[in-house]
């Protein structure tokens, strides 16, 4: 066995380290070290985005990353997204357009849309389907998914006009 | 499982060290969008692996000499979002912004790209046609290197035990420059080329071209420059005479793989059509 590595790191803003082998993704030590089952292995080579979580601010597959990278970085993954037991909104627009079915890749979906609307918080469909098109979904048809999504960033507009 | 080594250092001299310790059995790491994949299906099983993100230079992008400078390990999230340098350098922007998805955008890398050596990396055309440079770091120190001579087969490049690279150099940029990489995929996103073409332009006040680079990809066993192509515009206007010699040149070029994604036919044709097409955005880019 390889010699394991102590890793510190921020998740969902708190402190957390594991000890991890050289060989284990992210996504592993998010999994089965930190008990963040949020996070899914869906392919295992980045090609199905159930796995998303934000590093340093940047969207990722956990699956493409190893574990000893972590060092030093702020990670947030779907477990950080509900603030205080309040839903974001775009988990509530997900619920009420009921986008997910199985719900395999809704945890994946959430994080990487989440992202597209901190960086464009008024996109165009378009723009909405080219960015999540490396989250795969096989139950929905995507149809209700990018309702929400859009839903949800008008929710957003609207409440940043409010505030 | 074997044991695995992973080092990430600091400076380019102890990553040479780190590469020559782990003999033939280390594996530079970038980004990992390729290398993860391959080491989970048990196509590489490395022993090292070097993590050279955290080298000095190897991440951002800085202007030097009128041109651009960019860090092997750069993400191309991050190139997508620098402003100079998509003015610059649309072409080689987007085609770098082709791979994957926004997720594998996050980590990947252009040197991740070109020393994975696929025949139809998105990037590789459009840094060639850009006359990109590698800086390579190795045991005798450093020395510059074309980008097309790195790659020599699928999966194989010739960088020697030990070397690494560090950063790519774009040439500075003439006035009425334009480039442009276009590829074909049956699918709207997320696929790999069955044909790429990068095209790089500058033009003369009178609207002739001055100085044309033309180099494809996923037609031969590694990206091509097209010297012919490039020769077929040079002296002319963007007219029908110099589009069926560059169109010929770039068919003439082709030595592809006949599989299920592209027929050897298919390829041949498609790398004169993508051609046209790229010539005509690049030179609009560069009559703006």
């Amino acid at each position: 066995m390889s010699r394991k590595t102590h890793v510190t790191t921020t998740v969902n803003g708190d402190a957390a380290e594991f000890l991890t082998d050289p060989h284990a993704t992210l996504l592993d030590a998010l999994r089965d070290d930190l008990r963040l089952t949020g996070a899914k292995e869906g392919c295992g080579s980045g090609d199905c985005g159930a796995c998303s979580v934000m590093v340093d601010g940047r969207l990722v597959c956990a699956c493409l990353m190893l574990a000893v990278e972590a060092e030093g970085k702020r990670i947030e993954t779907i477990e950080g997204m509900a603030q205080e037991g309040e839903l974001h909104p775009l988990q509530t627009q997900f619920l009420r357009h009921a986008a997910l079915q199985c719900g395999f890749c809704t945890p994946g979906i959430l994080v990487a849309a989440k992202a597209l609307l901190e960086a464009n918080p008024n996109p165009t469909e378009v723009e909405a389907r080219f960015w999540l098109a490396g989250n795969l979904c096989r139950c929905t048809g995507y149809d209700k998914i990018i309702r929400a999504v859009m839903d949800a960033a008008a929710d957003m507009r609207q409440e940043r006009r409010a505030s | 499982m074997a044991d695995l080594n992973y080092v990430a250092p600091t400076t380019a001299e102890a990553a040479v060290k780190a590469l020559l310790a782990g003999g033939g059995m280390a594996r530079v790491l970038a980004g990992g969008t390729d290398l993860l994949v391959q080491m989970r299906s048990g196509r590489l099983t490395p022993e090292t692996i070097v993590d050279v993100k955290a080298v000095a230079g190897a991440q951002g992008i800085r202007q030097e000499a009128g041109g651009f400078v960019i860090g092997a390990a750069t993400s191309g999230a991050v190139i997508g979002e620098h402003a100079a340098l998509s003015m610059a350098w649309p072409g080689l922007v987007e085609a770098t912004n082709l791979i994957g998805s926004t997720q594998v955008q996050g980590r990947a890398s252009l040197a991740g790209n070109l020393c994975n050596a696929s025949p139809a990396a998105d990037s590789v055309p459009a840094m060639i046609a850009a006359r990109a440079i590698c800086v390579v770091v190795g045991p005798n120190g450093t020395r510059e290197v074309a980008v097309e001579a790195i790659c020599v087969g699928p999966g194989k490049t010739s960088l020697a035990a030990g070397e690494f690279i560090l950063e790519f150099r774009l040439p500075a940029r003439p006035a009425r420059s334009g480039d442009a990489y276009l590829r074909s995929i049956p699918r709207t996103e997320m696929d790999i080329a069955v044909v790429g073409c990068g095209v790089n332009l500058t033009l003369d006040t009178d609207g002739t071209c001055a100085e044309a680079h033309v180099a494809l990809g996923a037609v031969a066993p590694t990206a091509l420059l097209v010297e012919a192509a490039g020769a077929a515009l040079v002296g002319r206007k963007l007219d029908q005479e110099a589009l069926d010699r560059l169109d010929a040149a770039a068919r003439a070029a082709c030595r592809p793989i006949d599989d299920k994604r592209g027929t050897v036919e298919y390829r041949t044709r498609i790398a004169g059509v993508l051609a046209r097409r790229a010539v005509a955005i690049a030179w609009q880019r560069a009559g703006a």
